[in-house]
């Protein structure tokens, strides 16, 4: 009786959710159906490889009203809030295009993890302090049912930022726009870092800041594994390869002062799928695309842009935002002998403890603890001058020995004898402009937005930024925190928002 | 168990098999029913509500099509699941919601007081006795009337204080004494803000959180004037006999108590006379 009396209310679920779960029976006929009509038509037709309803539930989709240009941690943020800030639910249909599904050369995956609020722009110290209450409650946000709770592996031991003479001032200045927005840092002088932590060298640090909370490092390979089980259960699909070009239509207006603007509005995206040889699902089965015509190099998709990060070169001057910069070299000390024991080379120092937050020296090279067994995690970003090749990510022992050992060793005195472990290279987006992120729409194509460019804070900011990309894209303005100093206009007019606390 | 319809036939769909039992509907995807509250929640009264386990009832052909009716329904018995699931932890954040009326009104030690006895802890006042909350969850409210004096020792036992449920603890600027053991939502984040507590706290217990990890042990140094620290029974701490060692050499004037430092090391005679060389505690 109970199914009588609900069978005739079976098009919607009880709760309302028009996510149409199938009845199981229409399927089997439909399927019978189909094959029917199949068959029919290749009976009529000359025998040919023509299969006009063959089965592409595999493919990506045709039609999608958002497309995101990289799967990083960006992208997937941006994924995650526009499904969550939807009205009403399953409105949009989003789409990742995400060219390395194992990300191996992905800022994300080759990031050293840290998350920190001690900046000098406000708004980045703004959108960490809300990266990390998402953090904090990433099982709220992220949780799926039926899968086991992420463990970020959050360490809150915070970071030691030391100025010498020179940038003791700014430091301050830093300091107090910090604590204005709400970040615990502390203000240490050479005395009171000796006493807190015995095993560094204090010869050149005028002052320190300290973080006391809601600093230190994570695991960002768990958060972006979470952030991509979390979207795929809400609906966002995935299509596996390289966006190749846009095909936009064009219209001229006048500006107020009588100046003539082309505006662009982009209504394909093509991208050149990595399982299939020459095609272009997202345009339609058809022939086989023309290889594309992007220049690997300073143009088009690079390993490390985030999402939304292309800009057409008709468009905007070159090189202002510079995708493949290549920085981070990270190296890794050598297992310290326990405390208490002779080392094999004799020296009786003990290494940092557990306590050791990230320490990042005024010359720019850091290290932090790593587990518990002495190991430690250094590195240093080349300047631009020792730029190398952005397309190689091989690593450049000398580089250790000249640029990141000696400021390390001079530091730590029980970093003389340390010894490499192992050593990678990983991507910065690295703005040349002002070091900081472009965010929101760009001027002159209608429908394209921005999140790029984070230099070296892409990740910890990842969770604000997709919010806010996302009430950009629903809401047409920011409305959690206000990113309007990083539009991309400021390249037009000139108004540099330098970060000054860049690694 | 093997379901009698599993042997009729095999479905063509693809399987979905992640633990719990599975009813194989004839040509049908597999859908296991499996409810049950996530992990950290074990530890508090037992599982509830979601840990029901659909079975067939009465007769198979009434049972299977109590399950193809919510094998139909998929997406709204997640939407269920979902709900249920967020009420879960709307409970906790209610039960750590501030009590900013009677901070405002009898000052923060006994607002903190009323928070740990609402919990269901118990509090001592410097001078008094300690005060606990009845099995019913009832107490007396005389400590309002003491305005001025600080509260000495929080017992938070088996309390579901979380992250934000820690303001009102944070500010009982003369605690000396803080016992946590066995709270299911005090994790490594809450134990990085434990620090405005450095100058009076002297005793802390943390034995038998689930979620605590020697990554948050690692920001206890903030606290210099403890005396006694319990890190016993902590289940996500990888590796306790050297978490033991590195937390004692971090606060040298600390006891540490719990995990002894032999535990987890490779048992041979080479490996213990090196280890005999841990420094004593001040």
């Amino acid at each position: 009786m109970l199914r009588r009396a609900l069978q005739p209310g079976l098009s919607r679920g009880v709760l309302g959710r028009g996510l149409g779960t199938h009845r199981g029976r229409s399927t089997l006929d439909q399927n019978g159906k189909v094959s029917e009509i199949k068959k029919k038509i290749q009976s009529v037709l000359p025998r040919g490889a023509w299969n006009p309803l063959r089965d592409t539930s595999y493919l990506p989709p045709e039609h999608s009203d958002v497309v995101i240009v990289g799967g990083g941690v960006i992208g997937l943020s941006v994924a995650y809030w526009l499904k969550r800030l939807e009205k009403p639910q399953g409105a949009i249909r989003v789409l990742v295009v995400e060219r390395d599904h194992t990300y191996s050369q992905a800022s994300t995956a080759l990031s050293v993890g840290g998350i920190r609020q001690q900046f000098s722009v406000p708004e980045n110290i703004q959108l960490s302090l809300f990266s990390v209450e998402f953090l904090r409650n990433i099982n709220e946000y992220l949780a799926v049912v039926d899968d086991p709770p992420l463990d970020i592996q959050f360490n809150p031991s915070g970071y030691l930022l030391l100025a010498s003479e020179k940038g003791a001032a700014v430091m301050e200045s830093n300091v107090k726009v910090q604590r204005q927005e709400g970040a615990k840092v502390c203000l240490m002088s050479p005395e009171q870092l000796r006493n807190k932590f015995p095993w560094i060298n204090t010869e050149g640090v005028a002052l320190a800041s300290y973080g006391m909370e809601h600093e230190g490092w994570f695991d960002p390979w768990c958060l972006l594994q979470g952030l991509r089980r979390k979207v795929q259960s809400m609906g966002v699909l995935f299509c596996h390869g390289e966006v190749t070009r846009f095909v936009s239509s064009s219209s001229h207006t006048e500006t107020t002062s009588g100046e003539e603007v082309t505006l662009r509005r982009i209504h394909e995206v093509h991208a050149q799928e990595e399982m299939y040889l020459s095609r272009c699902p997202v345009c339609g089965p058809g022939p086989p695309s023309p290889p594309p015509l992007v220049p690997a190099g300073e143009d088009g998709p690079q390993p490390g842009v985030p999402a939304c990060g292309m800009c057409p070169r008709d468009q905007c001057g070159r090189g202002l935002v510079w995708p493949d910069r290549r920085a981070g070299w990270c190296r890794e000390g050598a297992p310290w002998h326990p405390a208490g024991h002779p080392a094999p080379c004799g020296a009786e120092e003990k290494g940092p403890g557990l306590e050791t937050p990230f320490v990042i020296d005024a010359s720019g090279a850091y290290f932090r603890r790593e587990g518990l067994g002495n190991n430690y995690l250094g590195g240093c970003s080349p300047t631009e001058e020792e730029e190398p090749d952005p397309g190689n990510l091989e690593v450049d022992h000398d580089f250790f020995q000249d640029k990141v050992w000696p400021p390390l060793a001079q530091r730590v005195p029980a970093f003389e004898t340390l010894k490499v472990r192992s050593a990678w290279a990983g991507y910065y987006d690295y703005n040349t402009f002002d070091q900081n992120g472009v965010v929101g729409p760009h001027p002159l194509v209608v429908n394209m937005y921005f999140a790029t460019g984070f230099s070296g804070h892409g990740l910890q900011q990842a969770p604000a930024v997709g919010r806010a990309v996302a009430e950009m894209v629903l809401d047409g303005h920011f409305r959690t925190i206000n990113l309007s100093p990083f539009l991309f206009n400021r390249f037009y007019l000139g108004e540099k928002v330098q970060e000054h606390n860049i690694i | 168990m093997a379901h009698p319809a599993n042997q009729r036939k095999k479905p063509d769909c693809g399987r979905w098999e992640s633990g719990g039992r599975e009813w194989a509907l004839p040509g049908k995807r597999v859908w296991p029913l499996h409810l049950v509250t996530p992990v950290w929640n074990r530890g508090t009264r037992g599982t509830r509500g979601l840990s029901r386990a659909v079975a067939p009832e009465g007769s198979q052909k009434k049972g299977r099509s109590l399950l193809q009716f919510l094998a139909d329904r998929f997406y709204d018995v997640q939407a269920l699941r979902e709900y249920l699931l967020r009420k879960q932890v709307l409970k906790v954040h209610q039960k750590n919601r501030p009590f900013t009326y009677i901070r405002e009104r009898f000052g923060p030690h006994a607002a903190g007081a009323y928070f740990i006895l609402k919990q269901g802890g118990a509090v001592k006042f410097q001078g008094k006795e300690w005060i606990r909350s009845d099995a019913r969850g009832h107490f007396s409210l005389d400590f309002l009337k003491f305005q001025a004096v600080p509260v000495e020792a929080v017992d938070a036992s088996g309390c579901a204080i979380n992250y934000q449920g820690l303001d009102s603890v944070l500010a009982l600027k003369e605690l000396q004494s803080l016992w946590l053991q066995r709270c299911p939502h005090v994790d490594d984040w809450c134990l990085g803000r434990l620090h405005p507590l450095a100058n009076s706290l002297q005793e802390l217990s943390l034995a038998g959180c689930p979620r605590i990890s020697e990554r948050g042990l690692a920001s206890l140094h903030h606290l210099q004037n403890l005396r006694r620290l319990d890190i016993s029974d902590l289940p996500a701490v990888s590796n306790p006999g050297l978490t033991r060692i590195l937390v004692e050499e971090m606060l040298p004037s600390c006891q540490v108590l719990g995990a002894d430092w032999a535990q987890g090391l490779p048992s041979g005679p080479e490996e213990q006379s090196r280890d005999t060389a841990s420094p004593l505690p001040a």
